[in-house]
């Protein structure tokens, strides 16, 4: 092992390590599905037709991935500043105050693209405050950022709770929501995105939220790679002991990654309040601060990687909504039994298969020079 | 407050403290020898799973208890193969553990017994066994002391027993043995214990392993004990809170015994005030009681109580230097 990481082409490194390790992932899931008593062929046929089959099925996959693409950009902020933000969840559920109280507020008096600028702002707001504290703590006080950040998640779903019941609930309703935005509290539906292509957008609740997500992704990867900002982040990843030599205030960064992070994950909020059910409830995240976790650690924590890998994401999420209704026995769990799996075998095996492969290629590049030596 | 609010309060405080007692214990173990366990959640909701729907289809509780240790001990061997073996990131196996064990409990559940993720309920035999204690009876009209021994401290599960006396048995293995003192030594410096000839990965799969039976009890008492059988992600967040209490505890077992009991009391607190007016507890929201173990620790994480010390080579993989 005295070379233990030799240098691979980039093709190899970017793409066939991590697809030897979703398909390993997929695999095991397969056997999953085997020991449940289906066909795992079969299951995939009809997850893949039931997300790209339609343009329903399109749009439903296209409204999934906004959520993830938003939360993998935020961990893989914080993954870049060597910083594990496994609290996009709970960053993303307060960011819903900062939507819901733009829309609440304004959505009788302004159009939507005001109250979008007003809901976006105070979404990133919330969401950067939600991880202030943990970041200054990990800065300042030296407390373990992975602990803070589970804790600010059961904090923030006790906070949503009464803010729900005591703050937006009108009164005289039972449920632990909002009321229902007017169309100023309302984003515009994609459907025409999709109609340059031919498809029928239906009653999926593709949402202008999706560019935003673009955007952000667009954004992220200036920040990371063409900023002093994103190049002091990166070395304090890398190497903190370089980062603080070289005369980098790394506790700063420790809080501005976090802020930037936190912001990312409250902008998630967008999608499902103001995109799809114009009003906030009870649990609307739904796990897509976890998701982000995968996302960002099979997307590489590359804006690009992460776009591909969270429509993955919504591929999964949209068919396994097709499947259990095909194979009941099958439930949307197995998307949770999936994302595990991948987080698995893409994060914490990452390396597993690298020795097998790096051997595979110095023997394939050995035999060329020999085959080259003897010609 | 009467007299007997206080021990019906004290009594739920001691059953639902034991899942976070037995938990703590476990994520100690791991912890203490240098690998960060973040998916105890995930091994108590597999171990509750693999328990009841053992014991739901032999009908005998020891089998079931079996059958959670087994499950349990195998997910900390993939969490060991992930962090130890490959020295991958510890967080991030954990969590894929967390993961897998949400979603393929309610996937073989309903798979197995078409109850929507649930197991059948458990009869008498496949539950565990209470046990009560010599002459409970005898003494229940005796004033005040009673009622103490009689109804506080008698007629628990035997696995209640069993998780506080595991608190003084784990100060003694980690303070007082070879073992403990080779444990704490990989966690703090797994160099030195190397240098000294002592395989660093075998104590820490030994350690994971400890961790993985003790979760698995306090899943099989979960499913087995304080319900009747699995639900659908029944562990509803106690392995985080104690992995909370095991930071409030400052990764030690005394502590661990009363972080655990003060955070069972606020939870017994929460569930008691549903049903009954308390004089003070109606003007707090119950969100702020629920949310209170998670501020408190974050509080004493902060270092503005005490200071937290975890073991220095926690969360490190170890690479024997070539």
């Amino acid at each position: 092992m005295s070379t233990p990481f030799a240098k691979l082409p980039v093709w190899v490194e970017y793409a066939l390590i991590p697809l030897v390790n979703l398909a390993v992932a997929f695999l095991v899931a397969g056997i999953v599905v085997v020991f449940v008593g289906e066909n795992p062929l079969e299951a995939a046929r009809i997850m893949i037709t039931g997300a790209f089959g339609s343009g329903e099925g399109i749009g439903f996959t296209l409204y999934y991935a906004t959520y993830f693409i938003f939360t993998g950009l935020a961990v893989a902020v914080a993954f870049h500043a060597g910083l594990f933000n496994i609290g996009a969840e709970g960053q993303a559920y307060v960011g819903g105050i900062g939507v819901a109280a733009a829309c609440l507020t304004f959505d009788h008096t302004m159009p939507w693209y005001l109250v979008f600028v007003l809901a976006s702002l105070g979404a990133m707001a919330f969401g950067a405050l939600w991880a202030l504290i943990p970041a200054w703590l990990q800065a300042y006080r030296g407390s373990h950022i992975v602990i803070t950040t589970i804790m600010f998640n059961y904090i923030a779903s006790n906070l949503m709770l009464y803010m729900l019941l005591n703050v937006f609930k009108p009164l005289g309703q039972m449920a632990a929501q909002s009321r229902t935005f007017e169309p100023g509290g309302q984003l515009p539906k994609l459907d025409w995105l999709l109609s340059i292509f031919g498809l029928d957008i239906g009653g999926a609740p593709f949402n202008f939220s999706f560019l935003v997500a673009l955007v952000a992704a667009f954004v992220v990867w200036v920040l990371i790679w063409r900023t002093r900002l994103g190049y002091e982040m990166r070395t304090m990843g890398f190497q903190p002991h370089a980062a603080r030599f070289a005369g980098m205030k790394s506790k700063r960064i420790v809080v501005i990654a976090m802020l930037i992070s936190g912001a990312l994950a409250g902008l998630m909020a967008l999608n499902p309040i103001m995109g799809d059910q114009y009003r906030i409830q009870q649990d609307f995240v739904t796990g897509a601060g976890f998701v982000g976790i995968a996302v960002a650690l099979m997307g590489r924590s590359h804006p690009v990687g992460i776009v591909l890998a969270a429509i993955l994401f919504g591929m999964l999420y949209q068919g396994g909504a097709e499947l259990s209704f095909d194979m009941p026995e099958i439930t949307r769990d197995m998307i949770v039994v999936i994302q595990g799996l991948v987080i698995l075998f893409a994060g914490a095996l990452e390396h597993m298969f690298r020795p097998a492969i790096t051997a595979f290629f110095a023997r394939a590049s050995k035999s060329r020079s020999e085959a080259a030596a003897g010609a | 407050m009467d007299h007997n609010t206080i021990i019906v309060l004290l009594q739920s405080t001691i059953r639902v403290s034991v899942p976070l007692i037995l938990t703590a214990l476990a994520g100690l173990y791991a912890e203490r020898s240098g690998v960060v366990d973040i998916g105890l959640e995930g091994k108590m909701l597999a171990a509750a799973f693999a328990g009841a729907a053992t014991a739901a289809v032999t009908g005998s509780a020891l089998t079931g208890i079996g059958a959670a240790m087994l499950v349990s001990v195998a997910l900390s061997l993939v969490h060991g193969y992930a962090s130890i073996s490959q020295r991958g990131d510890q967080i991030v196996s954990g969590t894929a553990i967390n993961f897998i064990a949400a979603g393929a409990t309610v996937i073989l559940g309903q798979a197995w017994f078409a109850q929507g993720g649930r197991t059948p309920a458990l009869s008498a035999d496949a539950r565990l066994a209470t046990y009560k204690l010599p002459g409970a009876d005898a003494v229940r009209d005796v004033p005040v002391l009673g009622p103490i021994y009689s109804d506080l401290l008698s007629g628990h599960y035997l696995l209640t027993y069993f998780a506080f006396a595991m608190v003084p048995i784990t100060w003694w293995v980690l303070y007082r043995t070879r073992f403990g003192l080779r444990l704490r030594a990989v966690g703090e410096n797994p160099g030195a214990v190397d240098t000294a000839g002592i395989s660093v990965v075998r104590m820490r799969y030994l350690a994971v392993i400890c961790g993985g039976m003790l979760c698995g009890l306090a899943g099989a008492y979960l499913s087995m004990a304080l319900a009747n059988g699995f639900v659908k992600n029944m562990s509803a967040g106690r392995g985080f809170i104690a992995l909370a209490a095991l930071v409030f505890a400052n990764w030690k077992p005394k502590n661990i015994l009363l972080t655990c009991l003060l955070f069972g009391f606020l939870d017994a607190l929460s569930i008691y005030s549903q049903n009954v007016e308390l004089p003070i507890m109606s003007s707090i929201p119950d969100q702020a009681i629920q949310a209170l173990p998670y501020i408190l620790t974050v509080v004493l994480l902060a270092g503005f109580i005490g200071k937290a010390s975890p073991p220095k080579a926690s969360g490190v993989p170890y690479v024997k230097e070539r």
